[in-house]
């Protein structure tokens, strides 16, 4: 079975799928919107987080797992700032972001800096060892149970308003434009800022842009920081629709699809695969839940091994030449 | 009496046992394990109040495991997250058989592993094509899909409320108390211990050390990459489905919880602190942890009286604390417990005329 086999098999794949989406489409369009809107909002929250893990796997190598726990811990500041200090919502999710930005480096700089070199294994478990740490913490300052973010935020809560004929709460509506303007900040970033393209330069060859001046271990600290500003953005987020607790760090692993689809080194694949990927969950909960009960959970999984199978470096993702 | 170890001829080198010494003080340890432990340790409870038995059958189950997944990660080189789930395949398979299909217990764990091997080896299958991380992201996923089958699997598993194993039993002898299944996890575990410590002097256990250093290079000398991945996944998983099954038996009521990523996680700890691609590594990675983990339930109990607010940081104090092992291995000693127990080794190899 050489690569034309599987190339064969992943169009036939993606042909059918594309098939049966525009078949449901046509069914009940009404549904297919509404299973839709909601999930490239979904998506759009997976995009970001993912981003931040691509990003991270691009310049420095290290698969991060403590990702969904830097998201937990954004939700728990954001939430405690303004429940216990009563800070206004705006200024608690800036005070938020700009701890993110302390951690991120604290971890870089503690954990991971040691290790870099060390095998692949050990950088793993490092990871882990941190989100056990960080879950460990967060478990002993705010204990075990949900907490929903206070509902009388301006702009948040409010009437819902009425997209394509679909009702849908301001929350959605300001997550979506909000995940939106940091995906296109990042862009920018990447594309015109002095620091952005070192970091492209970085992750496309590290001893090239050495040699060119540029400072690797700055590089690695930023992605450390932009990792941690990202995914607290999605923990405050999701935070609010779903309430903030201990399962938010699980939201992290359900990234790992995203990044595999779109080819773990890419981020414009990780922004595709985590809008792809939430509209996969989204549909699979739609019009599979009364066969399988609940399995959205388990769905964006089963995709993954597929992809992993078919397409093992996804959509964009560099393929591992091997010369002897 | 020889002053050095001087191997005059292969056979000689191949040797487990290089020296006479090595050979007398295993024996005279198992011997002890086998009649003198539960005794001692049976009179140690009273006194401690920490059953000590009860961390030895665990310990001993999580040997098995971690032979396991030591042969896999450490041996071949795969890294495996979803071994959590391989072992909650055992114990459900086993509970199942006996409940559901009448098998006798002598039957159900061989089943069990057997079954395991299997869904390891599907679940091995992307190793054809992926290496490293992404193999690794592979297995997170089964440890997911796993899980989500079993607990939604409500008929045949009990689903969210689990279900009740009987005691194990062979022949007319059932293994209803602490004493009685210590001796079935001790001799289980010694027979692991053997197997694992010979798979690597065979060439199947050769081929997986050769696909781990330089799996280009063993291609190239005609070792078949994707069939030993794969028989790594299937006798890896094998032994986790045993531990499984010896865990649902002592335990007798399993849940899906207790099978989450958690346990894939704690089995990767366990064979980091103990030393990957060491046998030994297994054994004291799990002596270790479970040790520990025990010690301090035990301790978070006792205190409780004078600190009551030890209860309610108990869970936190545990996961930081496992982490900052976990760290402070990987930092201090990242070659693990069995490379100190190595240099102690050595001078007591000879003893007693070294030099």
């Amino acid at each position: 079975m050489g690569e034309r086999f599987y190339h064969t098999l992943w169009w036939i794949l993606l042909a059918s799928f594309v098939a049966i989406l525009a078949y449901l489409s046509i069914l009940n369009p009404t549904k297919f919107v509404e299973l839709s809107l909601y999930g490239l909002v979904l998506g759009s929250i997976y995009a970001l987080v993912a981003l931040g893990f691509a990003l991270i796997y691009k310049s420095t190598s290290i698969l991060n797992l403590a990702q969904g726990e830097f998201l937990m811990v954004g939700a728990y500041i954001c939430l405690s700032l303004i429940l216990q200090f009563q800070i206004h919502f705006v200024w608690a999710f800036l005070i938020t972001l700009l701890f993110s930005i302390f951690l991120g480096l604290a971890v870089e700089r503690l954990v991971l800096r040691p290790l870099i070199g060390e095998p692949i294994i050990s950088v793993i478990m490092v990871t882990i060892a941190l989100s056990s740490i960080l879950k460990g913490m967060v478990i002993m300052f705010w204990g075990n149970d949900i907490r929903p973010f206070p509902k009388d935020i301006p702009f948040l809560a409010g009437k819902p308003f009425s997209v394509f004929g679909v009702s849908m709460a301001p929350i959605y509506i300001w997550s979506f434009g909000l995940a939106i303007l940091f995906l296109l900040l990042f862009a920018i970033f990447f594309k015109l800022s002095r620091t952005g393209i070192a970091m492209r330069a970085t992750a496309s060859n590290q001893q090239v842009s050495q040699s060119m001046g540029i400072s690797v271990k700055k590089v690695f600290a930023i992605s450390w920081c932009v990792a941690a500003v990202v995914s607290s953005v999605g923990g405050i987020i999701l935070g609010y629709i779903s309430g903030v607790g201990i399962t938010l760090s699980f939201f992290g692993l359900k990234v790992f699809p995203a990044v595999i689809l779109g080819g773990l080194d890419s981020i414009l694949g990780a922004i595709i695969g985590g809008v792809t990927i939430g509209l996969l969950e989204n549909y699979s909960g739609g019009y599979l839940d009364h066969i399988i009960p609940a399995v959205k959970e388990v769905f964006p999984f089963v995709v993954l091994v597929i992809i992993l199978f078919i397409k093992p470096y996804g959509l964009f993702g560099k393929e591992e030449i091997e010369r002897v | 009496m020889p002053s050095g170890l001087f191997h005059e001829n292969y056979s000689n080198d191949e040797r487990i046992f290089q020296t006479l010494w090595v050979k007398c003080w295993l024996w005279a340890f198992i011997l002890f394990l086998f009649f003198g432990f539960p005794f001692i340790v049976s009179d140690l409870n009273k006194i401690l109040r920490f059953n000590i038995l009860h961390t030895a059958i665990l310990t001993g189950i999580f040997v098995i495991g971690a032979h396991g997944i030591n042969i896999l990660t450490g041996y071949t080189g795969q890294i495996s997250l979803g071994h959590g789930a391989f072992m909650a395949v055992g114990a459900y398979t086993s509970a199942i058989l006996m409940t559901k299909a009448g098998f006798p217990f002598i039957l159900s764990l061989p089943c069990a592993g057997l079954l395991t091997a299997a869904v390891g080896m599907v679940f091995g299958i992307p190793s054809l094509r992926l290496r490293g991380l992404y193999l690794c992201i592979a297995t997170l996923a089964s440890q997911f899909i796993i899980e989500f089958i079993i607990r939604r699997w409500t008929g045949l598993t009990g689903g969210t409320q689990g279900m009740f194993v009987p005691y194990a039993a062979i022949g007319g002898f059932v293994f209803d108390n602490d004493r009685k299944f210590y001796y079935l996890v001790l001799v289980l575990a010694i027979a692991t211990t053997a197997f694992t410590k010979n798979l690597f002097r065979t060439k199947p256990g050769r081929a997986f050390i050769a696909v781990r250093d330089r799996y280009f290079a063993a291609e190239l000398i005609g070792v078949n990459l994707f069939k030993y991945r794969i028989l790594s996944f299937g006798i890896s998983s094998f032994l986790a489905g045993i531990a499984g099954a010896l865990w649902a038996h002592y335990i007798s009521l399993i849940i899906y919880e207790q099978f989450t990523i958690h346990l894939s996680i704690k089995y990767l700890a366990i064979v980091i602190i103990g030393g990957l691609g060491s046998v030994l590594g297994g054994i004291f990675g799990s002596i270790f942890y479970v040790g520990l983990e025990q010690l301090l339930e035990v301790m978070s109990k006792e205190l409780s009286t004078s600190f009551p607010l030890l209860i309610t940081y108990f869970v936190s104090i545990k996961e930081i604390m496992f982490g900052l092992i976990i760290i402070l291995f990987l930092v201090f000693e990242p070659d693990g417990l069995a490379a100190r127990w190595r240099t102690v080794k050595a001078y007591w190899k000879l003893w007693p005329f070294s030099y």
